[in-house]
């Protein structure tokens, strides 16, 4: 394992520590692993917290500041925070006009954050409510399985939602928005390469180097399949395809994610974006924003995916408004 | 020397054990959740039953209730992913099933597993098959309760409940998961022993090493 870190056992104690020195407009409660904004939130307005496994960075603390969340919680690498955390984040964050958490669809996320929950409601009578992301084609969505993974979907959801919260929507209005996005977009992803947990000390999994995985997370956990490595125009449609085929992307604007892994340099993904647009102005999806970039990472993990939103116009309005975080930044 | 009931001292002497196992075996524990899941059970574990023991050394506890409910907190507060959540439901709902004890017999120690077997239904939703912890703690806790029923005392009855776990883990190798992050592999899932299982009858081995020694 070649990874520039001090210890396996200290990569998020001291990742953390980074984005402390990097940033004063933002706050790091080290105990608890809570990335929360300097400024407190303003009275009245909805408190948007979302929290995970870490490697995946810039989400989610990459994506606390204006416009998009309140707080975040970092796990340890690929493992869900626990509900201790999201209460301190959840006691920092709201302003008394309520919290949503924004969950992504794995196992442990989803009861950690519903026991944050249960315990948030019973001790301190503040108001939660949440939406779990569930956005990826790749996994059947059936009673067989734990449900669809969220991915990539949880970046534009995060942006929208948020600027909807800073606008001053009450909890009905943001929690109602959230859960229309969710239900608007899809994604699908594909690795080169496993990546390489720093406590693991070795890759997750083999691929060879002529193979790739196709329909993969965003822990390193194995794909739908594997295939031969083909060029980039067959790749943009073996993302593409499975994505139209669940959900009618056409008749409404849409915004597309070009997204990297954590290993992929930003030309390649160039390469993907144009393949994955020329494919969509194919089928007759009218892309009017994009995004192209690391933005939901797994770590050292080579690979890309793709998310398509299909957004009204509320969605889009919200998506142009201002934002400040490290991740993402615009319109300020 | 076999025991009949099992001490406030034994079953601190039971969770160290089964800290030592965990840590004996985090690379295995691995290695299995890397095949079907996300590489992270046997650290995750390690952590969390590390915590465990720095807590109860720090704050002795007087009944078997807080003390299990203390370890339930604490795995909750320390691991996190979906161990957390499903061990800390484990030890909690034993804690209050247990009540303000300073020691358990057989049956008594049968319930208290049995109750936070059915926690962990509560919080994990697994049914019998689903390829996770429940398929290895499910058929412990029959044997056990048969063998109580026969009369069996803590030591017996961790024995054969030991025998059932492992025979249950060794079983979820050939079935295809439907619960947790392995389900998303489908059929690629069958072929691997589920991590969650595996730890779980460590719990079991801990305990079989603890009454019998």
């Amino acid at each position: 394992m070649k990874k520039l870190i001090n210890t396996p056992e200290s990569v998020l104690a001291d990742a953390l520590a980074g984005i402390d020195a990097a940033h004063p407009e933002l706050k790091v409660d080290h105990v608890n692993r809570v990335i929360y904004r300097a400024e407190p939130t303003r009275a009245g307005k909805v408190a948007l917290i979302s929290g995970g496994g870490s490697g995946h960075e810039p989400l989610h603390g990459g994506f606390v500041g204006f416009g998009m969340l309140d707080a975040a919680c970092a796990g340890e690498v690929f493992t869900s925070p626990t509900p201790d955390q999201m209460q301190e984040a959840t006691k920092v964050a709201d302003s008394g006009a309520g919290v949503l958490h924004i969950v992504k669809n794995y196992t442990g996320d989803v009861m950690n954050f519903e026991m944050a929950a249960e315990m948030a409601e019973a001790e301190t009578g503040v108001k939660v409510a949440s939406v779990v992301v569930n956005d990826d084609v790749a996994v059947q969505d059936s009673l067989f399985t734990a449900g669809r993974r969220g991915v990539g979907l949880t970046v534009l959801l995060e942006k929208i939602v948020g600027a909807a919260a800073e606008e001053g929507q009450d909890l009905a209005a943001v929690t109602a928005l959230a859960h229309r996005v969710n239900d608007s977009g899809r994604s699908m992803g594909m690795a080169l390469t496993s990546c390489t947990v720093p406590a693991a000390g070795k890759p997750t999994f083999d691929l060879p180097d002529d193979m790739m995985e196709i329909g993969v997370g965003i822990h390193g956990e194995p794909g739908r399949h594997r295939e031969k490595l083909a060029d980039a125009a067959s790749i943009a449609k073996q993302l593409v395809d499975p994505i139209l085929a669940d959900m009618d992307f056409t008749g409404s604007p849409a915004i597309v994610m070009m997204n990297g892994m954590g290993g992929t340099p930003q030309i390649e993904l160039y390469i993907m974006y144009n393949e994955v647009a020329k494919l969509l102005k194919a089928a007759g999806v009218e892309v009017v924003r994009n995004l192209v970039g690391d933005y939901i990472t797994s770590l050292d993990m080579a690979g890309c995916s793709v998310t398509i939103l299909k957004a009204d116009e509320e969605m889009l309005k919200l998506w142009d408004a201002p934002v400040n975080t490290a991740g993402l930044r615009w319109g300020v | 020397m076999s025991t009949s009931t099992i001490s406030l001292d034994q079953l601190i002497a039971w969770l160290s054990r089964f800290r030592d196992l965990v840590t004996e075996k985090q690379s295995y524990l691995t290695e299995l959740d890397s095949a079907i899941g996300d590489a992270d059970h046997g650290s995750n574990m390690v952590r969390g039953m590390n915590a465990v023991v720095e807590k109860i050394g720090a704050e002795p506890a007087t009944a078997a209730d807080a003390l299990l409910k203390s370890v339930g907190m604490t795995l909750v507060t320390s691991v996190g992913g979906a161990s957390g959540p499903l061990y800390g439901t484990l030890f909690l709902r034993m804690g209050v099933n247990a009540g303000p004890v300073a020691e358990l017999d057989a049956a008594a120690l049968g319930a208290a597993l049995r109750a936070g077997l059915e926690g962990v239904v509560a919080r994990g939703k697994a049914e019998a098959g689903d390829k996770t912890m429940f398929d290895a703690i499910a058929p412990a806790l029959d044997a056990w309760d048969a063998a109580v029923a026969d009369g069996a005392d803590v030591a017996a009855a961790a024995s054969v409940a030991l025998a059932a776990a492992e025979k249950g883990r060794d079983a979820t190798e050939p079935l295809v998961a439907r619960k947790g992050r392995a389900s998303y592999l489908g059929e690629r899932s069958a072929g691997h022993i589920d991590p969650g299982a595996t730890s779980s009858t460590l719990l079991f081995q801990a305990l079989v090493d603890t009454v019998s020694s």
